[in-house]
């Protein structure tokens, strides 16, 4: 799993939404195999990224609200915000150099 | 494999992985070359990768094995109960199977590392393995047992609303389906039990197949025909997944005689087979006409001396965690006689 700030129904507004840079959310659950997998990828991009992005995990289980409102149906399920709104999304589990390529960060 | 147990409570002990990464990572100048020549390294961690490094490991061959960072364990972490995996009276979930399979492995002194292979050099006495991290790593044998993935339906909707309904895992995603109709696409073992196990999360599934028959064994296909949420729909396939930002309905055409109709629901899980993963290698082995690594007769051997292969990378028929344990040990042991050939 990842150690990445866990993210709310009451606070992905602020935490996400209100964000001055890009956020990655990463939407998860306990049971989600490859879920599992894919935190500590995270995690590294958070740390390599070093405050350039955000990184921050949405148990599903726990926050169906926020969850239902993106029409999160497959997890994971790593979104990127930008300004307030979804700017890449990417459904499964994938190594860092493909993240890294899809989100257009900096190697 | 049944439906009875749910996913929640698995134990994903790590296993054994088999996804590569796709060949994206610009992975030359950086990198550091070990110059260390191993024996033997393994790429893939299914029950073919975790064999052979149990065999390799137990011949004294100090295996490295590239696991994979996303889906170590391979196809099985996402299973539930493996129930035909022999040795196991009662069945056993799927990732702890794994799991113990990577724990055996260790306990041999297999190196099991969660990277992922860029690309390979294979040609040559010494063949080279490069990781996405841009490490290379040398070695005298390799053994190829890098599985395979799911296939898609290649119909419209499906790439649009993956995600949006369109799944490829049930224990993943069967929660976000409760009292829903749903469809699950294939006629085999996997597919029948995704929809199994799917009962216990929506109100109805339906099992769009292609032929009149299952390919599935008897005792998945009797608990489909048992299971009062199970709807079957023989000889349909798939022709199309509709929806603007979620899966609205299919279009299910009749293969017999084409008639198309719309069957309502709101999740679509995909469970039609899979095809060997050869990225890393088709520049540099011959593959036969289905696809999978060209092995010379019943054993490992790929048209590289040197090279091995194992799994369903090899199989276009059996595909069972069994037969890629087996195929995994033909390997190591081929790989061994190899290296003591040299």
């Amino acid at each position: 799993m990842s150690n990445a700030l866990e993210v709310t129904d009451s606070t992905f507004g602020d935490e996400v939404l209100k964000s001055d840079v890009p956020v990655i959310v990463d939407f998860w659950a306990e049971w989600c195999g490859p879920c599992r997998m894919v935190g500590p990828v995270l995690d590294e991009i958070a740390a390599e990224q070093n405050g350039k992005v955000k990184v921050v995990k949405v148990d599903v289980e726990a926050n169906q609200a926020t969850a239902m409102k993106y029409g999160i149906t497959s997890i994971p399920a790593i979104y990127m915000f930008k300004d307030g709104e979804v700017d890449k999304q990417t459904v499964g589990a994938k190594p860092k150099a493909a993240l890294i390529k899809e989100f257009g960060l900096d190697a | 494999m049944s439906n009875s147990s749910l996913p929640f409570g698995n134990v994903f002990a790590g296993g054994t992985g088999l996804n590569l990464s796709t060949n994206t990572a610009e992975n030359s100048a950086s990198g550091n070359v070990d110059q260390t020549i191993h024996d033997v390294i393994i790429v893939g961690s299914g029950p073919a990768g975790y064999t052979a490094a149990i065999y390799t490991a137990r011949a004294n061959l100090k295996p490295i094995v590239f696991a994979s960072s996303i889906s170590p364990g391979g196809d099985l972490m996402t299973t539930t109960e493996v129930e035909n995996f022999p040795g196991f009276i009662e069945g056993i979930m799927g990732p702890e199977l794994m799991g113990n399979l990577q724990a055996q492995a260790e306990r041999f002194g297999a190196d099991i590392r969660f990277e992922d292979v860029a690309s390979v050099e294979l040609d040559g006495n010494i063949k080279k393995v490069t990781l996405d991290s841009g490490d290379t790593f040398q070695a005298k044998s390799v053994i190829i047992s890098t599985g395979s993935e799911y296939r898609k339906l290649g119909v419209d909707g499906e790439e649009r609303l993956s995600g949006h309904g369109v799944s490829w895992c049930a224990t993943c995603d069967g929660f976000f389906f409760k009292e829903k109709e749903l469809a699950v696409v294939g006629g085999g073992d996997s597919a029948l039990e995704e929809a199994l196990f799917l009962t216990s999360f929506a109100s109805k599934v339906y099992i769009v197949h292609r032929r009149d028959s299952f390919r599935a064994s008897d005792i998945m296909a009797q608990r489909a025909y048992d299971n009062p949420k199970i709807e079957i729909l023989w000889d349909s396939e798939i022709a199309s997944i509709n929806g603007e930002d979620k899966v609205k309905d299919v279009t299910v055409r009749n293969t017999k005689n084409g008639e198309e109709s719309q069957l309502t629901v709101e999740g679509v899980f995909v469970a039609i087979g899979s095809d060997p993963r050869t990225d890393l290698v088709k520049e540099s082995l011959e593959l036969t006409a289905n696809g999978t690594i060209k092995v010379d007769g019943r054993s490992s051997r790929t048209s590289i001396p040197g090279v091995f292969a194992a799994g369903d990378v090899i199989d276009p028929i059996y595909r069972q965690a069994i037969t890629a344990a087996g195929s995994g040990c033909a390997a190591a042991i081929d790989a061994q006689h190899y290296l003591e050939s040299l």
